[in-house]
């Protein structure tokens, strides 16, 4: 007779604070809870808009409470982690050959930043103007 | 000189006599030079017969000796003491593998998942290409068509990637990171024509979209192989797919 009795461990709930790769991407995947707080609020403003200039400068102003600022200061902070940590895996998802070579990592890495340092320009521009 | 000694923590499972698995130390002679692999093999030859692990080639080629160094997926062979040295190092089975006895584990469902997503190449049964005789010789491929598969071609089948994927490791029903790699090995190959077969595969949940880019696999692999990339060029195929088919309904 067979004595077999394969073991399976169980996975334990805080296997991502056991290494620091795994707590990285639990921040960067963490990130989005605060980006749909921030998007919330954004779109909330949109709808006060609609309602008038009183609505609108009410959210304005509530927007300057101390609370709003650390939740906007977290998802910013948040954001530029995960724009960061995005670049630079954005490489593994492109697949550009030219002249027979694939297109250096180091290019579309460059690319990307630059994409949002114009988009973030144009951005401040529209806002300005 | 004294000789200096270092203690290994070894994860020990003896199915017909333990319930769960315990850990046990040992303490060897220390050498600079002495891989993982060297190491258990002293302890098996002088320590204790009992202790069981896989190996074969001992330089990295046949992926047999794939366990967790201190937590990370490692191949025995190519992990060395002094990286340890002289803490302590800790070894376990593979990660996310049922535990078949002490450092070996259960690969059947990894090997499954290797056969499932047809690795090999499938021939073009269309037009003139239906019926290619052999003696019309091999199917020529340029250096550069060679380029676009060759890294995703490198696997061992060590199983490190599965080891390393935490989606895997909460649902074992993911094809993960070896498999879908060798799938991108065979569709990226000029010679095959078997991407619309493959395509039904990826495009699954439990295809290409059950990965969450953790990326660590590609970290861990001891080829180079790079699965998380492969994974993420399948996901954009997997929307060409999906995009196309919108249009043209069948």
């Amino acid at each position: 007779m067979s004595k077999r009795k394969p073991y399976t461990r169980e996975l334990p709930t805080d296997w991502w604070m056991k290494q620091l790769f795994y707590t990285k991407y639990m921040i960067r995947e963490g990130s989005s809870v605060f980006i749909t707080i921030y998007s919330l609020i954004l779109a909330w403003g949109v709808l006060r808009l609609i309602q008038g200039e009183v609505a609108f400068n009410a959210w304005m102003t509530s927007l300057q409470s101390p609370v709003a600022i650390i939740v906007h200061l977290i998802a910013l902070g948040l954001a530029l982690y995960h724009t960061i940590t995005w670049f630079s895996l954005a490489p593994k998802a492109v697949d550009l050959w030219i002249k027979g070579k694939r297109l250096n990592d180091k290019v579309i890495v460059t690319g990307h930043y630059a994409a949002f340092a114009g988009a973030t320009v144009f951005c401040l521009l529209v806002i300005m103007l | 000189m004294n000789q200096q000694s270092m203690k290994i923590d070894i994860l020990r499972y003896r199915p017909e006599m333990d319930d769960k698995p315990f850990t046990q130390t040992f303490e060897i002679p220390y050498k600079a030079d002495m891989s993982i692999l060297e190491a258990l093999q002293y302890i098996k030859d002088h320590l204790d017969s009992t202790i069981s692990f896989r190996w074969s080639c001992r330089m990295a080629i046949c992926g047999s000796c794939g366990l967790m160094v201190d937590g990370i997926p490692k191949l025995g062979c190519k992990a060395f003491l002094r990286d340890y040295f002289p803490n302590k190092v800790t070894l376990e089975p593979l990660a996310n593998f049922p535990i078949e006895r002490d450092l070996v584990v259960v690969m059947d469902d990894f090997i499954q998942k290797l056969e499932e997503i047809k690795p090999y190449i499938i021939p073009d049964k269309t037009g003139s290409k239906e019926k290619k005789c052999l003696s019309e010789g091999p199917y020529k491929q340029t250096p550069e068509q060679m380029e676009k598969y060759k890294k995703f071609s490198m696997c061992i089948n060590c199983g490190l990637c599965y080891a390393a994927c935490p989606q895997y490791a909460l649902d074992t029903k993911f094809t993960g990171p070896a498999a879908l790699a060798l799938l991108a090995r065979y569709n990226r190959d000029s010679r095959d024509a078997g991407t619309a077969e493959r395509m039904k595969i990826v495009n699954q949940e439990e295809g290409v979209w059950g990965c969450t880019f953790v990326g660590y696999c590609s970290v861990v692999c001891p080829k180079g192989v790079d699965p998380a990339g492969a994974i993420q060029l399948l996901k954009v195929e997997s929307s060409k797919d999906y995009l196309i088919g919108m249009f043209k309904p069948e």
